[in-house]
């Protein structure tokens, strides 16, 4: 099977996210990191290779950078990665993200797309499901365990009391939840092969895309009410009754 | 011009309306302007009575059978939609109501705001509030394309509240053909048996992260939990490494609580964390990293070794 998956370069989540003042865009440094929850998909999508002597291909959109995160994730085994970077895409909206990795996964072809089921940088929710539509196929979401059949796979659908099993015929959108499988740590030989790995960088025109503009406007960003903290001790061996005061205190016992 | 009407999508969980749904109806019908529901479920006259109460005055009733039924709710949603233009379309952050929200996005060519904690109606304006960095800053966007918005919409931004006498007309949908992208099916429903307090309804919970240490030692969360009749939570960090279901999990990408009472033990308090719990009415955090964030959140901070406050504790309250 032909595996594309999704997969974003984020700054990375130890130092503290900004706002550009003027345009409220997040500000990307040049060095990017793999999202964290996209090496779920990535392992997802070499073992579906491996099972089917398939290929794995890595789309993403967003300044390239030094390319760090792609290159994180080719080296845990991804043949090849099409990156779409364009000056009109900075800030762009979830849809626009689906329109432009639908063109780029159209271009590719593709049996399985695999996609985390946010990213941990915008967090909006809603690209997998987005493409799936796009691309005209089911969406298999949320998923904690994936079987592939003959040209069928099948799901554990995560739900809000325990899962569905869910079946659909390929081509189909999946996507995983963290823990779905166990990435895989690059190995020495992985992080080399790495760097002579293919990466094609292309943009709007090249797709084809048009860009449009935004259907939404953010008009202000402020400080939330804080939430001051309380009183902090430090335990010699009785914090514990203080504890319990706190829970006498709010009638709990 | 300002609303004229609200859809509020609904998705039945254990054959009544989602709880979220009726937080939507509840803020909607404050509103000026008809209230109407996609109610995507088996159905009932019971579940509709419910979805009146809330405010519904119509409801599109489409009943998926064993699809997945996210593709053909969005083919038939997009089709109403299209009849009867709402202004507005609420969905909540559960996993159905984001995969139609999704789909009927790229459907319709509308923008999808995700993640609401408010929606302000203010005049022909929909202005939607979302929370950033852990909810240290608040984010204002205004819907600049035409109707209808969509957004979705954080469980627990606002209550439940029944208050409205109406018997909604309710409209059952045929089950569109959506082709390819509607052949999802569901073989099987596993349902985890519910022990003890749930999470989202909760008055007190006691929720464990990596300061535990090890797996095993969840078991101080859930022995303090029994104790306390409490439910059991969880970071995003721990369910990942698979000490724990997914089910437990709060924060930004699990569940929002806000109960009477937030214990964190062994939590740190990452961004992602917090905004799942911060606005619990008294929180409690037991750490040993007198610098960890989470005490910058909490009323009461116990610098100290979960693995001796808890135990103390739980010997304390044994005694009492």
């Amino acid at each position: 099977m032909h595996v594309v998956v999704c997969v974003k370069q984020i700054p990375d989540p130890a130092s503290p996210y900004k706002l550009e003042p003027d345009t409220h865009f997040l500000v990307r440094p040049a060095e990017q990191v793999l999202d964290d929850t996209d090496r779920y998909g990535v392992e997802m999508g070499l073992q579906i290779a491996d099972q089917t002597e398939g290929t794995v291909t890595l789309v993403s959109m967003g300044p390239a950078g030094t390319m760090q995160g792609i290159r994180q994730a080719l080296a845990m085994g991804a043949g090849k990665a099409v990156i779409v970077e364009d000056a009109d895409l900075r800030g762009a909206d979830a849809l626009t993200t689906a329109r432009v990795l639908s063109a780029a996964i159209g271009r590719e072809g593709f049996d399985v797309v695999i996609a985390g089921t946010e990213s941990t940088d915008g967090y909006s929710g809603t690209v997998p499901q987005q493409l799936a539509e796009l691309l005209g196929v089911p969406a298999l979401t949320y998923a904690k365990h994936v079987e592939i059949g003959d040209g069928t796979v099948t799901i554990h659908r995560q739900t809000g009391g325990g899962y569905d099993v869910v079946t659909a015929p390929t081509p189909v959108v999946v996507s995983v939840t963290a823990g779905v499988v166990e990435p895989r740590y690059p190995t020495f030989k992985g992080i080399m092969d790495a760097k002579k790995k293919p990466v094609e960088s292309t943009s709007l025109a090249d797709l084809g895309v048009e860009s449009v503009a935004p259907g939404q406007e953010i008009v202000s960003v402020s400080p939330a009410p804080e939430r001051s903290a309380g009183e902090k001790v430090v335990d010699e061996g009785e914090a514990h009754l203080r504890i319990i005061a706190a829970l006498e205190q709010a009638k709990v016992i | 011009m300002a609303i004229t009407t609200t859809w509020v999508f609904v998705e039945e969980v254990a054959a009544a309306p989602a709880s979220i749904g009726l937080e939507l109806l509840t803020k909607a019908r404050g509103w000026e302007g008809q209230v109407a529901v996609f109610y995507l479920g088996a159905g009932s006259d019971e579940a509709f009575s419910v979805l009146g109460a809330h405010g519904a005055t119509t409801v599109y009733h489409l009943d998926p059978g064993d699809n997945l039924g996210t593709a053909q709710a969005t083919a038939a949603l997009a089709d109403l939609v299209g009849q009867h233009r709402p202004d507005l379309v609420l969905f909540g952050l559960t996993y159905t109501d984001r995969d139609v929200a999704g789909r009927l996005s790229a459907r319709l060519g509308r923008p999808v705001l995700s993640n609401a904690v408010d929606v302000r109606v203010d005049g022909e304006a929909v202005l939607v509030v979302n929370e950033i960095f852990g909810g240290t800053q608040l984010v204002e966007t205004a819907f600049r394309a035409e109707p209808p918005h969509l957004v979705i919409v954080r469980p627990k931004s606002f209550p439940a509240e029944p208050g409205a006498t109406v018997t909604p007309e309710v409209v059952p949908v045929a089950l569109p053909d959506a082709g390819h992208a509607g052949q999802a099916v569901v073989a099987e429903r596993q349902v985890e048996e519910k022990v003890g307090p749930q999470l989202e309804d909760a008055a007190v919970i006691i929720s464990g992260g990596r300061g535990l240490g090890a797996a095993e030692n969840y078991a101080l969360v859930e022995d303090l939990a029994s104790r306390l009749g409490a439910a059991t939570g969880a970071t995003r960090a721990i369910v990942d490494a698979g000490w724990v279901p997914y089910a437990k999990q709060v924060g930004q990408t699990g569940k929002t609580v806000k109960p009477d009472v937030y214990i964190a033990c062994g939590i740190s308090g990452a961004m992602q964390h917090l905004v799942g719990m911060k606005d619990s009415k008294l929180i409690i955090a037991i750490n040993k990293d007198e610098e960890a964030p989470i005490f910058g959140v909490a009323d009461l901070g116990v610098v100290g070794d979960v693995h001796q406050v808890i135990p103390r504790l739980l010997e304390a309250l044994d005694g009492r």
